[in-house]
């Protein structure tokens, strides 16, 4: 048997141990590879850049279960310390599903920490879970306060102070839905065709590419695509000298970097292998056949 | 009549209201499609929980009834929803729920998702092969995009991440642009024929 043919039958232990190396290593050392913003990222970040305290509210989705934290809990978190930093108002809703309300509870409950001056119910709102999926998003397009009546920790929304000038999404500049599901796209066709309110999206690496049409169209404001989106986003905090949090998303670009190299390497070394071995086999053939 | 002419009598009265209602701004419209979104829809969609809840137990069981291969691990699925669901009625939104979540959750549900980058590598390399034209095609474009959108990507060649950027937004949205509008035309489509009574496998059968 040659090299080729051993390598192809190659138990895969050891493409497991190959890519554990390479996502710990520069996890424990990091690499910091650096990171250049693309458009889509860029056009979310200038769009809440604008914002302040007098502005209309930014409301932020929680859309991802715990399997996705890796890839979209750096956006949810860049976003909120980017809006507590600026002083806009910002909801934070638990997200359509009930799998997702411990997540944004971790998220904000972590960046809230950072801000210690800053208030729920006075800076920013932390809307919790309500059945309904496309009928929530539609509901608050007539009246955040009866369709929530109260917040997370069972506030009623009506004596939260930052809430007194915000009905529905006519006083919301941006929903952003950070999404590990095609919520986005509902956000779109029951928020912003029928309300016309703003969109802009975080979503996975692999969701990214069916959201370009939308980019492309002006439908979504910005799009994170990925743990890169999100390293991005961080990175453009950091330039502005905003507080950036531990950047796990940039940490993580170190190791994804070398993963992908290490899958890209794997491709190339089994198409050679697949090619070399059939000319032998067929060569084999032939010779069989000639006696 | 009851589980036919009924349901079907309620998707086209609503469907088509809410359809009509949709073009007219009038304030008894408007109060319609308030009711409708605000109340009706809500409390129907909340009991979706309820037939999930009966699905998931009639599932689990009869598969422990018939000792089925791995029937406890549908005991232990029922007496941690049981278990879930209880912490958090008794300690509602306290820390004994918030760290089943956190620390219990959270870290199983990441683990599971984490494992398939070693599946993917494994995969990759035992079948992504260019064995004709359209797989060496899908093969050399997912090699640019895998190294364009990490960061080597630019350290590598500065160019890369304005070429990744120009296959998703050309080639791939001009995709997936056709596709959506084919899927958009058939979303319509099925919607008016469940309206009109002509699509009703919504209703078990047929």
């Amino acid at each position: 048997m040659g090299f080729w043919q051993r390598l192809l039958q190659l138990d895969r232990k050891w493409i497991f141990l190959g890519i554990a190396i390479v996502v710990i290593i520069p996890l424990i050392k990091p690499l910091g590879l650096p990171i250049k913003p693309t458009k889509p990222v860029q056009d979310l970040f200038n769009y809440i850049d604008t914002l302040g305290p007098q502005s209309d509210a930014i409301f932020l989705v929680c859309d991802f279960d715990p399997s996705l934290m890796p890839e979209l809990m750096p956006m949810i978190q860049s976003i909120l310390r980017h809006c507590l930093t600026k002083g806009v108002p910002v909801i934070l809703h638990g997200g359509l599903y009930p799998a997702y309300i411990g997540i944004a509870k971790m998220a904000i409950d972590e960046v809230a920490a950072e801000f210690p001056e800053k208030k729920s119910g006075e800076d920013y709102v932390f809307l919790g879970f309500i059945p309904g999926v496309t009928a929530v998003i539609l509901a608050i397009g007539i009246d955040i306060a009866s369709t929530f009546k109260t917040d997370y920790y069972g506030v009623p929304i009506d004596s939260l102070p930052m809430m007194y000038g915000i009905k529905n999404y006519s006083d919301i500049s941006l929903v952003v839905d950070i999404s590990g599901s095609s919520s986005p796209e509902s956000w779109l066709m029951y928020g912003q065709e029928r309300y016309s309110v703003n969109v802009g999206l975080g979503c996975t690496a692999v969701s990214a590419p069916s959201y370009y049409a939308f980019l492309q169209s002006g439908q979504f404001v910005g799009m994170m695509g990925g743990m890169k989106g999100a390293a991005e986003y961080e990175e453009l905090l950091a330039r502005k000298g905003y507080p950036a949090g531990k950047r796990p998303a940039t940490t993580g670009m170190d190791s994804q970097s070398f993963a992908h190299l290490l899958i890209i390497l794997l491709v190339i070394l089994g198409n050679i292998g697949y090619f070399v071995v059939r000319r032998a086999e067929r060569k084999a053939g032939m010779e069989r056949r000639k006696r | 009549m009851l589980r036919r002419t009924l349901p079907q009598a309620i998707a086209f009265i609503i469907g088509f209201a809410m359809l009509i209602q949709y073009f007219i701004p009038h304030p008894i419209s408007e109060r319609f499609y308030n009711v409708i979104v605000q109340q009706w829809l809500i409390i129907i969609l909340g009991f979706m929980y309820i037939f999930a809840l009966r699905s998931f137990f009639m599932h689990h069981i009869v598969k422990i009834r018939r000792k089925k291969e791995g029937y406890w691990f549908s005991a232990m699925a029922i007496v941690a929803l049981l278990f879930m669901l209880s912490s958090g009625l008794i300690t509602t939104r306290g820390v004994f729920f918030d760290s089943l979540y956190n620390y219990m959750i959270a870290p199983l549900q990441a683990t599971m998702f984490s494992l398939l980058a070693f599946f993917i590598a494994s995969a990759a390399f035992r079948a992504f092969r260019a064995r004709n034209f359209q797989a060496t095609l899908l093969l050399v474009t997912a090699v640019i995009v895998m190294i364009g959108r990490v960061p080597i990507g630019d350290y590598l060649w500065k160019g890369m991440p304005d070429l990744v950027e120009w296959i998703m937004s050309v080639p791939n949205m001009a995709a997936m642009r056709g596709i959506r509008i084919g899927v958009g035309l058939g979303a319509v489509a099925t919607a008016m024929k469940i309206i009109l009574g002509i699509e009703r496998s919504y209703m078990g059968g047929e």
